[in-house]
């Protein structure tokens, strides 16, 4: 009894809570509230019936006659599986997730190179400026796209004035618009990381490969790249794995065949109504995209553990 | 100089600018447009202040812009308190249980799709209701919804700052007989204030400009100033959003300009305060 008192005044005392407990324990009880517990919901809403209330509650236990039973229901699985829709959402998803990624890259890869090799004095001016964007809205950002690619919009204007075309071009409401839009507001994240990891280069590498021989081109491909690796894992991840999910943009932007996961999603809520297949799409939009953030974490992990030594 | 670094110069610059113009086209268009007299597509017809006219008149923009700095400034606040413990937990406690599944927790919501994590809030807080009755969807909804989201990006910040502060100085503290509390607000404080007011900035802006996370959990009266903008813009274009855009963007650059200005100024007395420091050994 004694014994049992004193482990609750241990308990109870303030080295509990001390600094370290508590600095761990507000944000940890913050985030389980906040991010594990819906999630948990949401994958127990997916498995459950709608019960005769018509609320998606249907018990997953119940007890008859001294015997448990646990009923899970994979009929929303089965049906997303079944249905050709959601397949080829996902597919589509992933397509225009990875061609923006690819061309974030193209523009950011070279784009960050130059900021890197830049004067040291307009280095700060140069990332300020990539910076500056993100301090305006990015809902006004995307939104002044829908007046650039309009048919009587800026672009369109200017490939008549200079004589390119005759007529109008249909861009706005295409996949072209939104691959737009989405390159547009993603650029900033593909730069940032790769800049990082560009500026932090030992340059002798180069001086070394160019004693031995090599071209600027052949020390760029063989150097560069392979030394900027995880800068280049970091800006994909980045890029690639929120636009998967991206709602704004396609709603915006796109057009009506656009198919994207957080579209569908979200008309599987606010117009359909129906809690447990909104509820199964995110499980499996989650799944889907926990393996490219189990490599950034590891990514970023190792690069922790590497700056720390 | 020989041809090709000559060549090489240009083409870097001409990336670096065409790149930069990539970036900012959409916003100088925004501005320009909003002096449109025209309400017609992007089409130029002479300089007019209509819009900016027809804004002040427009009480659902007003009424959204109110309850959208409200919500700002009170998840801003609190995902810098959030954030700064779990920035602090991760930099300075190499080791406790749960760190793996902490860090992750803290860092998913920046590449989690806005979507996802808006609808598990709103299923959980739809069954808490069931369940409890409250709470109703509105103002403190969305605060929970965005100190979440903010929370994570306030983490980053203040991270990067406290990795970049040396131990020593936490440990000269300490051998000087500071307590740990004495410590966090007399040394690590101090050194991390530009993080905190950068990290509170973001997470100020990131709320006042999302869409998603409020679209699941606003209820009825509690439409932010993005949501307005976010029906408007799916209908087509609304010229009174250029004329938003302008002004905000007008705010914005004062805000950056003073604190470049601040942050100088602090460097430059801080400079300074060192070189009188060496001038008196």
């Amino acid at each position: 009894m004694t014994s049992l008192l004193q482990s609750l005044r241990k308990l109870v005392t303030l080295r509990w809570l001390t600094g370290r407990t508590a600095v761990i324990a507000v944000p940890s009880l913050f985030l389980a509230a906040a991010f594990l517990v819906p999630f948990l919901i949401v994958l127990r809403i997916s498995l459950s019936d709608m019960d005769t209330a018509g609320s998606p509650f249907g018990g997953l236990l119940s007890y008859v006659d001294g015997i448990v039973v646990l009923k899970v229901k994979i009929a929303n699985y089965l049906f997303i599986a079944a249905d050709e829709l959601y397949l080829l959402t996902y597919l589509s998803s992933l397509k225009y997730a990875a061609i923006t990624t690819a061309i974030c890259l193209f523009i950011g890869y070279p784009f960050a190179y130059f900021m890197a090799r830049a004067k040291p004095s307009i280095r700060p001016v140069l990332m300020m400026l990539v910076m500056l964007p993100f301090w305006t809205s990015f809902l006004l950002r995307v939104y002044a796209w829908k007046g650039i690619l309009a048919n009587h919009g800026l672009l369109n204007d200017l490939l008549i004035a200079l004589g390119v075309v005759q007529e109008p071009l249909h861009m706005m409401n295409t996949s072209f618009s939104l691959v737009v839009g989405m390159v547009y507001a993603y650029l900033p994240f593909m730069i940032l990381p790769l800049y990082a990891n560009l500026v932090k280069m030992d340059m002798r590498f180069l001086e070394a490969a160019a004693d031995l021989g090599a071209t600027p081109l052949q020390a760029f491909w063989r150097i560069t790249v392979p030394l900027s690796k995880s800068g280049i894992i970091a800006g994909a991840m980045l890029v690639f794995i929120p636009s998967v999910g991206e709602y704004v943009i396609p709603e915006l932007l796109g057009g009506p065949e656009t198919l994207m996961i957080g579209r569908v999603l979200w008309d599987e809520y606010f117009t359909n109504n129906d809690w447990a297949m909104a509820s199964s799409v995110t499980v499996l939009v989650v799944l889907l995209i926990l393996v490219p953030m189990a490599i950034f974490n590891k990514y970023k992990t190792d690069q922790d553990a590497e700056e720390r030594t | 100089m020989n041809g090709r670094t000559f060549l090489q110069r240009w083409f870097g610059r001409g990336w670096l600018s065409l790149g930069y113009l990539f970036l900012y086209l959409p916003i100088i268009v925004l501005i320009v447009f909003s002096f449109n007299s025209s309400r017609q597509d992007m089409v130029w017809s002479g300089f007019s202040l209509r819009w900016y006219s027809e804004l002040m008149s427009d009480t659902e923009i007003i009424s959204g812009f109110g309850l959208s700095l409200k919500i700002a400034f009170m998840s801003a606040t609190s995902s810098v308190i959030l954030g700064t413990f779990a920035a602090f937990a991760l930099t300075n406690y190499q080791r406790f249980r749960g760190r793996t599944l902490f860090s992750s927790m803290v860092s998913a919501p920046l590449v989690m799709p806005e979507v996802i994590i808006g609808l598990s809030l709103l299923l959980m807080l739809v069954s808490m209701q069931k369940v409890f009755g409250f709470p109703e969807r509105g103002v403190l909804t969305i605060w929970l919804g965005h100190t979440l989201l903010g929370m994570a990006y306030a983490a980053v910040v203040v991270q990067s700052r406290l990795q970049e502060m040396s131990k020593s100085l936490a440990e000269a503290a300490m051998d000087l007989g500071c307590r740990a509390h004495q410590v966090f607000f007399l040394v690590t404080l101090p050194n991390i204030t530009q993080a905190l007011a950068s990290a509170w900035l973001l997470t100020f802006t990131l709320s006042l400009d999302d869409v998603v996370l409020s679209a699941f959990l606003s209820g009825p009266g509690s439409t932010t100033m993005p949501l307005v903008i976010f029906s408007r813009a799916r209908l087509g274009l609304d010229p009174r959003v250029n004329a938003i855009a302008a002004l905000t963007i007008l705010v914005v650059t004062i805000a950056v300009i003073a604190y470049a200005v601040m942050l100088a100024r602090a460097d430059r007395r801080r400079r300074k305060q060192l070189s009188a420091a060496y001038l008196e050994d």
